[in-house]
């Protein structure tokens, strides 16, 4: 089957590798703020309608309608003003697209904040970069000064509504990119999650009505508008619809982010954009297809599967932020997810306890498997306490940390054995295979 | 989670110079006056950026001025990790030991931090460097990467190995400018040789000509409103 790869017409993101001038004049000349004040005039309801009707799905990792969380907010302003907060704590593992966003097109992203939030009667926008991204935080800034300079944005600007984007940063803390988390850094305190309900819509930040939203997913709205919602929804299948940019890492030839249709087959992503497997595609051992938090796929699935939201999660796994990483057979499987479960152990907020000790017990234990200096049984009491993470926390964290452990022990338990017995029988516990060629 | 306590030496007293003032002026103007508080990790970096490091007093003094109990900006700063609650050598090397980037070899930097520097949070000999592992800080098509903290600013340096490592960390002793970015001959995070984003209708302005939006043949539900 040949698949239809994404032209460069479709593309969003025209200068997503810097090439060219991320100022307002270059956006401009791509077509970022072209029809903005008409889209506004259509109304609220147009847009929502528009959103919902292109099939966009958010994403920041759980794939959440865009159109309908909007539609979500108080029909009516009461007290409380209404906020938009747009989440650029991107630090799931694996992801890097917001980053490209944010340095290279910040324009589009500011462009679909006043679209968003128009559309859900805010006045104001916090964008919430991680604080790692400083030349990233610096671009926004000058991005969001060019903006008021220009009257896009402001109490008194050329498109009608009085409205104003703030930049802000947090300081190295994953669980921020957790909305609720995220709302708390930006009152000045712990990033540690709220319990939901009241969920953000209800009562947000400062207790207002509130929206979070990924970059990607307000930095599309603009374009998406512009060219239709049915433009948008002719790329991947029913309910994946849209263009994405997928962040390709770990053992591949040319290792980037690129912007494709959903629904590409995994295969065809890293062969046509990241120049193959390291060794060719036989020398494939396991992706990562959405992040660090999604479980992971052996070869035999990645040989023809989709990339999208549904193809994935009837493997178990998930698109979540379209994040590849991908192993060649020379990796050490049980280490590289041991890896995975120090961050998730770093991460912790600790405020619920499942996640607080149980992400510290899995890397233990991961860790002592890795070295094969643990007992056949201790799989299985793996299994159990991941079980007893998952689902069992306040915010998704704690699941997040108990897939990839599920996702190994589902797909290479026999590795593990190997290991135990192995070292028990004074052999080397793990031989990197090297490719054939 | 990570266990952070401030440093056993602390300094007598703290004060922000002018050009933290100014920045400082600069960020509460973001916030309602009531909501100050939002203003607490950036005022710790500003903090940070002024002397290397967050010491208790300067904990103190923010929350003073964000009219905020100490203990509420301690926590914060003990939580956020990219605040040093320790003194550092004047560059900080953030070696990301993450997945995506230990499958590219960031074994290789931490060793060669290891072997030039000495342990992780320590000063160097000489006081240039301190290094320290961190966790996933977003660049893994450019993997293995480090951040680097010194008085010119933050910067990633990415599509690193052990050996282009060395050579940068003697440039910086030497005090010589370094390249902040990709060490390979990439611009950002595109393909090798890229095919993708070539065409030449993308740039040339027909893109910022009027346009008919689509999908507008209903009837307008409500107008833009002032």
């Amino acid at each position: 089957m040949a698949t239809q790869l994404l032209q460069d017409k479709d593309r969003i993101f025209t200068n997503l590798f810097g090439h060219h001038d991320a100022g307002l004049d270059g956006a401009k000349q791509r077509g970022c703020w072209n029809g903005t004040k008409e889209i506004l005039e259509q109304g609220r309801d147009w847009i929502i309608d528009q959103m919902k009707a292109s099939g966009l799905r958010g994403r920041g990792g759980a794939g959440f309608p865009t159109g309908l969380k909007w539609s979500f907010m108080p029909k009516e302003v009461g007290a409380r003003p209404h906020y938009l907060v747009v989440n650029a704590d991107e630090s799931e593992p694996g992801t890097c697209k917001d980053r490209e966003i944010m340095r290279h097109d910040p324009h589009l992203l500011i462009e679909g904040c006043l679209i968003a939030s128009f559309s859900m009667q805010a006045h104001a926008c916090y964008i919430y970069l991680r604080g790692e991204y400083v030349t990233e935080r610096l671009a926004m800034e000058k991005a969001v000064k060019e903006a008021y300079e220009a009257k896009l944005i402001g109490d008194d600007n050329i498109h009608g509504w009085p409205f104003h984007v703030y930049i802000h940063h947090g300081a190295g803390a994953y669980i921020c990119g957790e909305e609720t988390a995220l709302l708390e850094s930006l009152e000045g305190k712990k990033g540690q999650p709220r319990l939901k309900p009241p969920f953000p819509a209800n009562a947000g930040l400062y207790g207002c009505p509130t929206t979070v939203n990924n970059v990607e997913s307000i930095a599309v709205a603009g374009t998406i508008l512009r060219r239709g919602a049915d433009w948008f929804a002719s790329f991947g299948r029913e309910r994946n619809v849209g263009t994405k940019i997928f962040s390709i890492s770990g053992h591949v030839n040319n290792p980037c982010n690129v912007e494709e249709a959903m629904s590409i087959p995994m295969k065809t992503l890293i062969e046509t954009h990241a120049g193959g497997v390291r060794g060719g595609w036989d020398n494939l051992k396991a992706v990562i297809p959405g992040g660090s938090s999604v479980s992971l796929l052996p070869k035999d699935i990645c040989d023809d599967v989709l990339m999208d939201f549904d193809a994935l999660s009837a493997h178990k796994s998930g698109l979540g932020t379209a994040a590849v990483i991908v192993m060649d057979k020379s990796t050490d499987v049980v280490k590289a997810i041991a890896r995975i479960s120090y961050f998730y152990r770093h991460e912790s907020c600790g405020q619920c306890t499942p996640c607080r000790e149980g992400t510290g017990w899995m890397w233990r234990v991961l860790t002592r498997m890795a070295a094969g200096e643990s007992t056949i049984e201790e799989i299985d009491m793996l299994l159990d306490v991941a079980g007893q993470v998952e689902g069992h926390t306040i915010c998704a964290l704690g699941d997040a940390a108990a897939w990839p452990v599920q996702g190994l022990i589902r797909h290479f338990r026999s590795e593990i054995e190997d290991r135990i017995n192995n070292y028990r029988a004074g052999k080397p516990v793990f031989v990197s295979q090297v490719a054939a060629e | 989670m990570s266990v952070r306590r401030l440093a056993k030496e602390q300094p007598e007293s703290f004060a922000f110079n002018k050009k933290s003032e100014a920045e400082i002026k600069f960020w509460l103007a973001k916030y309602p006056e009531a909501k100050k508080a939002s203003a607490v990790i950036p005022m710790l970096w500003i903090a940070q950026k002024q002397e290397g490091w967050v010491s208790e007093p300067a904990i103190r003094e923010i929350a003073n001025r964000l009219e905020m109990p100490y203990i509420r900006v301690y926590e914060v700063a003990t939580f956020y990790t990219m605040f040093n609650l320790e003194p550092v050598g004047t560059h900080l090397i953030q070696v990301c030991g993450t997945t995506p980037c230990m499958l590219r070899g960031s074994d290789e930097l931490i060793d060669v931090c290891k072997k030039r520097i000495g342990k992780p949070h320590e000063i160097s000999a000489d006081g240039k460097f301190t290094w320290v592992e961190v966790e996933c800080m977003g660049a893994c098509a450019n993997a293995p990467m480090i951040q680097l903290a010194n008085p010119d600013g933050d910067h990633y340096i990415e599509d690193l190995d052990g050996a282009k490592l060395e050579a940068l960390m003697d440039d910086l002793a030497a005090g010589k400018t370094v390249k902040y970015g990709p060490q390979s001959d990439r611009n950002a995070s595109e393909p090798h040789g890229t095919k993708v984003l070539t065409d030449p209708s993308l740039y040339d302005g027909s893109r910022a000509k009027k346009i008919k939006l689509p999908n507008t043949a209903k009837p307008e539900t409500s107008k833009a409103e002032g």
